[in-house]
């Protein structure tokens, strides 16, 4: 309902403004969005002004002859509006182009993924949408710094000019776990994405075992990635034992960086640990 | 002319004979029931004595058939229940006896062995448990003495947990378009292989969590068509573990009856995954796993409960595999029973008869199911 007003009204006006003869409306070209700006409209009497753009229709009474002031935040939205001026002489039209501010004012930051494995080259993906105080997206080109911080790494920098208003980046994952800070900066304008980076898959996964209360008591050494980081407690450790054609499997999970559990003691059966498609070390129970 | 009012005498004139027939002349049963005599089943033969203990048991009658047993000195008519109907909430607690058969073994004058399938209604499907029955005559009926399987009760005690748990805040509808949501977990199907069966193609696969958060997670296939239409989707329904946690392995299994492998040109499969909230425990250990050839292929084993949880219900899945360490069936079972601590409770999972002859390995994971929330 709000945009039928506008358009009824334009269109009605666009009509009968075709057969203006008079050329006394004189409307700047281009504005930004938000600047203050003032519309000439020739003759005398009265008339009434119309702006009509995207999302924003203004009407005011004017008296003709003198300037037509609009303060600063009068048109906030950038496109292309068509002004008009109606009056007992006939109708009058003219154009306005409502440019993006160039001062940004917003970022919008897209970050992917937000959880990933360390040590993973371009994995990580940031896109930024670079906004005026009036949320038009800036599509003069603007330089963006996207950087990817961490206490234990260095920081990653990269600065990307942006094209139609957006700009985007590929970062690798560090070598530690941890929550790296993703920030998009323009000038003091930033957004702040964090990215949870994890240890990856066990790496020289390692079990001991133990006779105990007639059991084997198994305990994995603390599990960690192959940059060394400690694998996250609950992830799965699977401990099998095979003997005489049968065996015993026991999913287990980690708690406080190690898998224990106890498994019944045969002669001559074989222990494997593996955590999902990594193997661990084989032990020969002869006990 | 109007045949409403004779229409409306002659259903109310049937409708009261049909219940008179039914008062007079009731079916067996429905009479033994009310009456609070016995079933048909009579006890002049061994199968008669199983066969109207197979109907008490049907119609829940307990009283009625731990009283028509030989050694009901040895249990409590309590403890005869507890052994068909679970001490725990299970699966048996909410199952009906749907049928029964009743196989005689042999017989001598005065005492035989008689077997007595069961075939229950549970929530996941029909359950089957068979017990051998030892049948005496005692003067000129017989009798059953049931082979009682004390359910074992855990003592009352207080067992500290100190259990791993996830749990997950999603973004919300006030937060900026752009603002990060938690991230879905990361899942990869590790095997996957088309097997064609006599009622339609299956496929066979395993799923591995990657990622380091617990995930719930299904698997759908579409079959395409050599000219790339698609011919059929699918999904694994419950012939897979739904959850996840971080670098576990779940098979699964997904059926397209009455597909031929001949029509299908390539498989899209789509894994799909989300976080969940979950727990680590309880802890279940499979013992005793042993492959049994045919006739009667099977896996069997035992779950043991490492955990002070009580697990109610347990879903075990086996994966076969070939020599060359390709799946060649998936198998699972309900087992009926729960899972006290350090109780083990049996479990067999049946091979088809053709593909026993390929299986060289198998894997086994179980995933459990507690009432009152957590899982």
């Amino acid at each position: 309902m709000k945009a039928g007003l506008p358009l009824l009204v334009a269109g009605a006006l666009v009509m009968s403004a075709a057969s203006a003869q008079s050329g006394n409306l004189n409307v700047p070209a281009t504005i930004q969005a938000g600047a203050a700006f003032s519309i000439q409209c020739g003759g005398s009497g009265k008339a009434t002004l119309y702006i009509v753009g995207p999302s924003q229709m203004i009407k005011r009474d004017v008296q003709l002859g003198e300037a037509v002031s609009f303060p600063a935040g009068s048109v906030g939205n950038a496109g292309h509006y068509v002004v008009f001026l109606s009056s007992a002489a006939g109708n009058e039209s003219g154009a306005l182009d409502v440019l993006p501010a160039e001062k940004p004012a917003d970022l919008t930051f897209i970050a992917k993924p937000s959880r990933l494995p360390v040590s993973l080259q371009g994995a990580i993906t940031g896109a930024a949408y670079v906004f005026d105080s009036y949320r038009n997206l800036i599509t003069k080109p603007q330089s963006v710094s996207f950087e990817l911080s961490n206490p234990s790494s260095p920081t990653q920098t990269h600065t990307v000019q942006t094209r139609n208003g957006a700009a985007w980046t590929q970062m690798d994952s560090s070598k530690h776990e941890g929550k790296d800070q993703f920030i998009a900066r323009i000038g003091a304008v930033t957004s702040t994405r964090i990215v949870n980076q994890v240890p990856g898959d066990p790496c020289s996964l390692k079990m001991n075992a133990k006779s105990e209360g007639g059991k084997i008591q198994l305990q994995t050494d603390p599990v960690r990635d192959c940059s060394g980081n400690a694998v996250p407690d609950g992830t799965i450790v699977t401990f099998t034992e095979s003997y005489n054609d049968t065996r015993s499997t026991v999913d287990v999970p980690l708690k406080r960086g190690v898998a224990t559990i106890a498994m019944p003691a045969h002669r001559g059966a074989t222990i494997s640990v593996a955590s999902g498609v990594v193997l661990g070390n084989q032990i020969r129970w002869d006990q | 002319m109007n045949k409403g009012p004779f229409l409306a005498v002659l259903l109310a004139a049937a409708t009261i004979a049909l219940v008179a027939i039914g008062t007079i002349f009731p079916p067996a049963s429905v009479a033994a029931y009310s009456s609070g005599g016995h079933f048909s089943g009579s006890a002049s033969t061994p199968e008669g004595a199983v066969q109207g203990l197979g109907e008490e048991i049907r119609a829940k009658a307990w009283d009625r058939a731990y009283a028509s047993l030989a050694n009901k000195a040895e249990f409590t008519r309590a403890q005869f229940q507890r052994d068909l109907t679970s001490a725990y909430p299970d699966l048996l607690t909410y199952a009906t006896l749907d049928t029964f058969e009743v196989q005689p073994q042999h017989a001598t004058a005065t005492d035989a062995s008689v077997q007595l399938k069961m075939q229950w209604s549970t929530v996941v499907g029909p359950s089957t448990s068979t017990r051998d029955l030892h049948v005496v005559k005692n003067g000129n009926d017989w009798q059953v003495e049931w082979p009682i399987r004390k359910t074992p009760i855990v003592p009352p005690q207080v067992v500290p947990v100190n259990y791993l748990r996830w749990d997950v805040i999603y973004r919300t509808a006030g937060d900026d378009w752009g603002a990060q949501d938690v991230e879905a977990p990361h899942v990869r199907i590790v095997n996957m292989h088309p097997v064609q069966r006599a009622e339609g193609l299956v496929l066979l696969g395993e799923l591995l969590n990657e990622d380091v958060v617990p995930a719930y997670v299904s698997v759908a296939a579409t079959l395409v068509s050599k000219d790339q239409k698609p011919i059929e989707t699918e999904a694994s329904f419950d012939k897979i573990s739904h959850q996840l946690l971080p670098k576990q392995i779940t098979p699964f299994l997904i059926r397209f009856p009455n597909v031929s492998l001949s029509e299908v040109g390539s498989v899209r499969m789509t894994p799909f995954s989300t976080l969940v909230s979950a727990s680590a425990d309880p802890v279940i250990e499979i013992e005793n796993e042993k492959l049994n050839p045919a006739p009667d292929a099977s896996l069997t084993g035992q779950l043991t409960n490492q955990s002070g949880q009580i697990a109610n219900v347990a879903h075990v899945l086996g994966t076969f595999y070939d020599k060359s360490g390709q799946v060649v069936w998936v198998g699972d079972q309900y087992v009926d029973h729960a899972l006290l601590p350090q109780t083990p409770v049996a479990f067999n999972i049946h091979i088809p008869e053709d593909l026993a002859r390929k299986v060289s390995s198998e894997r086994t994971v179980v995933s459990t199911f507690s009432f009152g929330g957590s899982e």
